[in-house]
């Protein structure tokens, strides 16, 4: 006989203001199979399990229904304190009163009314739970690392540091990501390579790390403690084991017109290249759109002047397949095409400029070797003019189909354009042009405040409505509105440069589906939780490190990676998983062995098996009956609707849990 | 008038949409969530039950609403390619094309039930769905057809 307590929270106001907490527990009185009910103010503070531990001890409850908010966030919560004092953990079930009901309901009365509904739909299907007790997975100690940017390297080397194995995948030719391109960081201005190649040397060199380089991703199988993930290896036509990273090779290639991604296609390199001088792994690649022995057959240079026969054009893509226990995505960013801004004259003029093509311009390491000057005539410019919010923060009726959010890191990669400027210049003239400047952390405004007050810097609230290249003059004509003083500016400038908004990588979305991991319209990694799960994706197993779950600088980027990693290493260091109990099940006797439930399971968890069974009349017969593991099975319950005979079913999903729920919701 | 029609007519006039909305727990139910917590009204006539996976609805679990007395039923799942199992939205899809195309043989208005892809990022979206949702139940008025009225209590 069952016998029901009934919890209702209050969660301070946000339940009480809109529903009356005291009716729906009064309500639930009546309910069958409900002998106790009461209220609290906070259910799920240590009172309020308290409070429905004692109870379940006092009246003997056998199910637990709390009517509090959404199961997402508190169900593991009040499971583990009915747990605590020996009641099976699925015999709770939670109604959800807040989300789904007191925030979006404003009026009282109909908030009770349906809070009172969802409360019996809620008891309804308790009353048909039965214990489940969860199987267990076995966990593989290894991690997989998708990017090798700041923070994918982060991840990764505080997973090794923590003694478990990590492979990092990066499909560009060597780890280092975005950080390794800028010049300077902001707010304290040191050296971007001098603090990240370092880090990719401990990587590299990392007796736990593998480093997939020049490297994707093509397929994931399994699910958590026991992915099964297929890495492409595209090919280098260099053997890596034999290649030294001399370059003799990239000297005598004689394809010399290549542009350079490394510095935003600013310049050309070789068709045998390393991208910059500390690539890890520093390892030629020939690039297979360019070389000439591969395009015509003819030239083969670099194999003739390679000191250790490493060049090798035959050399095809490999796949290899490798098991994994957990896998963080830490794809980052990459700006938005900024061509379709015809207004700033982008595609018309090469002084027109992205701010990561500025930074490569500011770069030592750059095409100009540090030195800042006007792609188009090599001279330096005199006045240059920053356009803010190049594509963030439209809004949806913008022509451009731009972000709707804010890229978090503009204005004061900004300010930092400014200063080095400056700094490089100081008699050089500085237009920015912001609809707002957002500078919050730490000695961030304090270094915004340096480029207007100590620098000079003329910042103005406004927009740029259209740049124009003066043929006469070889300038640009900037015009203006300055929103401030409501006036049209004209502005003769050298540069124009685009803070262009970030989008995440373009492989995130492909990804996201093989990972099978919620992405919002914006192409962000969700999180478990926006506040208590950030750096975990609601699929578990997948954690999220770096920009690709938000726009982040690079101290937020590190501390998420840090922190991912720590959830990895919580997961790794289990041997074995506790599973998901609610799992499909069969009922042999009702099986008829018509295979549509293997044919549907995308995990392939359902097999059969012939079965010897004992008839009523005595006789034994062998049939054919689907069997399904445990611990393969997701719980989907795709088999249990496509079953013709009714023999599958879902624990924790029953189908008379869901009748049953149907039924009390339609009274 | 007669004692049936009386009750018709009484029932009309004090008649409230009952909408069943089958969410799916990774991305629906989420959805739902969040215009919860971003405070996004929407009648409360929609009442959710939670499901792995909208895979998991069973054409009976309609049916079943239909015959306790519910107006219209919408099933929410993640957007094609995004389901947390892979495969299932793609299997609910093809099963609540059939069932629909056999309500509707049986007189059930097409309006009276939908598919809707759902993100747990998207509460704006629930929003909107289940407010033209109950706008067209609305303007259909209660459903008669697949009502059992064994089931009503007076």
């Amino acid at each position: 006989m069952q016998k029901i307590g009934v919890f209702v929270c209050w969660c301070g106001t946000n339940i009480a203001s809109t529903v009356d907490v005291k009716a729906v527990a009064e309500a639930a009185k009546s309910v069958p199979g409900v002998v106790f009910s009461t209220d609290y103010q906070y259910m799920c503070s240590e009172a309020g399990q308290n409070l429905i531990k004692d109870s379940v001890l006092t009246y003997g409850l056998t199910h637990v229904v709390v009517c509090s908010c959404s199961p997402r966030m508190h169900e593991a919560t009040f499971r583990k304190a009915v747990a605590s004092i020996g009641m099976n953990p699925y015999m709770l079930e939670v109604a959800n009163i807040r989300e789904q009901c007191s925030w979006v309901h404003k009026d009282k009365e109909v908030g009770t009314e349906k809070a009172i509904a969802l409360m019996k739909a809620a008891v309804a299907k308790a009353m048909l739970n039965t214990p489940l007790t969860a199987g267990s997975t076995p966990v593989t100690k290894r991690a997989l690392v998708i990017g090798g940017g700041i923070a994918g390297m982060q991840t990764a080397l505080d997973i090794a540091d923590a003694g478990f194995q990590v492979d990092i995948v990066e499909t560009k030719p060597t780890i280092g990501g975005k950080m390794a391109q800028l010049d300077k960081t902001f707010p304290t201005l040191d050296c971007s390579s001098c603090i990240v190649t370092p880090k990719m040397v401990e990587v590299g060199q990392h007796p736990n790390i593998t480093i997939y380089a020049y490297s994707e991703v093509t397929e994931v199988k399994g699910f958590v403690g026991q992915f099964t993930v297929t890495i492409k290896r595209k090919a280098r036509y260099v053997d890596e084991s034999k290649c030294t990273g001399c370059g003799a090779c990239i000297e005598k290639c004689p394809m010399k017109k290549v542009p350079d991604e490394w510095n935003m296609n600013l310049n050309n390199r070789k068709a045998i290249y390393i991208p910059f001088a500390q690539a890890v792994p520093k390892i030629a690649t020939i690039d297979p759109a360019y070389c000439l022995k591969l395009n015509t057959g003819k030239c083969g240079v670099c194999s003739k002047v390679c000191g250790t026969n490493a060049i090798n054009y035959e050399a095809k893509d490999e796949y290899l397949e490798v098991g994994y226990g957990a896998i963080v995505a830490a794809t980052g960013y990459e700006m938005i095409d900024v061509s379709k801004y015809d207004e700033y004259a982008y595609s018309n003029s090469p002084d027109v400029v992205t701010a990561l093509e500025y930074e490569r311009l500011m770069s030592a390491a750059g095409p100009t070797g540090g030195h800042l000057v006007r792609p188009s005539d090599g001279k330096e410019p005199k006045t240059i003019v920053f356009i803010q919010c190049v594509g963030s923060r439209e809004t949806e009726d913008s022509c451009h189909g731009g972000k709707p959010y804010c890229s978090k890191v503009c204005c004061m990669y900004t300010a930092k354009h400014a200063i080095l400027t400056k700094d490089h210049y100081p008699d050089t003239d500085i237009y920015v042009f912001y609809i707002d400047v957002r500078t919050p952390g730490k000695l961030f405004d304090e270094f915004y405040r340096r480029a207007v007050e100590q620098y000079n810097v003329h910042y103005i609230k406004g927009a740029v409505g259209k740049v124009t290249p003066n043929a006469e003059t070889g300038k640009l004509d900037v015009q203006a509105a300055d929103l401030l003083l409501m006036e049209q500016l004209q502005i003769e400038a050298d540069m124009v440069v685009l803070a262009a908004a970030l989008e995440p990588h373009r492989s995130a979305r492909p990804l996201a589906t093989m990972l099978t991991a919620p992405m919002d319209t914006n192409d962000f990694f969700t999180e478990a939780h926006a506040k208590l799960r950030p750096v975990e994706s609601a699929t578990a197993g997948i954690y999220l490190s770096g920009f690709c779950q938000g726009p982040k600088d690079i101290p937020e980027t590190v501390s998420q990676a840090g922190a991912a990693a720590a959830k990895v290493i919580g997961l790794l260091s289990k041997n074995e998983l506790v599973g998901n109990p609610c799992v499909a099940h069969s009922d042999e006797w009702m099986c008829n062995g018509c295979s549509q439930c293997e044919n549907v399971c995308p995990y392939g968890a359902i097999t059969y098996e012939e079965k010897e069974f004992r008839m009523p009349d005595r006789t034994t017969k062998i049939r054919r009956v689907a069997s399904v593991n445990p611990a393969v099975c997701q719980g989907c319950g795709a088999c249990t609707v496509t079953c013709p005979s009714g023999a599958m079913d879902l624990r924790g999903f029953t189908n008379q849990e869901i009748m049953a729920e149907v039924d009390a919701l339609c009274l | 008038m007669s004692v049936m029609e009386k009750t018709a007519a009484a029932r009309q006039a004090e008649w409230k949409p009952k909408i069943i909305a089958f969410c799916c727990n990774w991305c629906s139910y989420g959805g739902a969530d969040l215009a919860g917590t971003n405070r996004l009204s929407y009648p409360a006539n929609v009442k959710i039950i939670r499901v792995p996976c909208s895979c998991r609805v069973n054409p009976m679990f309609i049916l079943r609403a239909f015959q306790k007395g519910a107006d219209g039923v919408i099933v929410c799942g993640c957007h094609p390619g995004d389901c947390h199992y892979s495969t299932g939205n793609y299997h609910a899809r093809r099963r609540m094309t059939m069932l629909f195309s056999m309500l509707s043989f049986l007189g059930v208005e097409s309006a009276r039930t939908r598919v809707e892809w759902v993100s747990a990022a998207e509460g704006a979206r629930f929003k909107a769905v289940m407010d033209s949702f109950v706008e067209d139940i609305t303007r259909l008025g209660p459903n008669e057809r697949l009502e059992d009225l064994r089931c009503k209590e007076n």
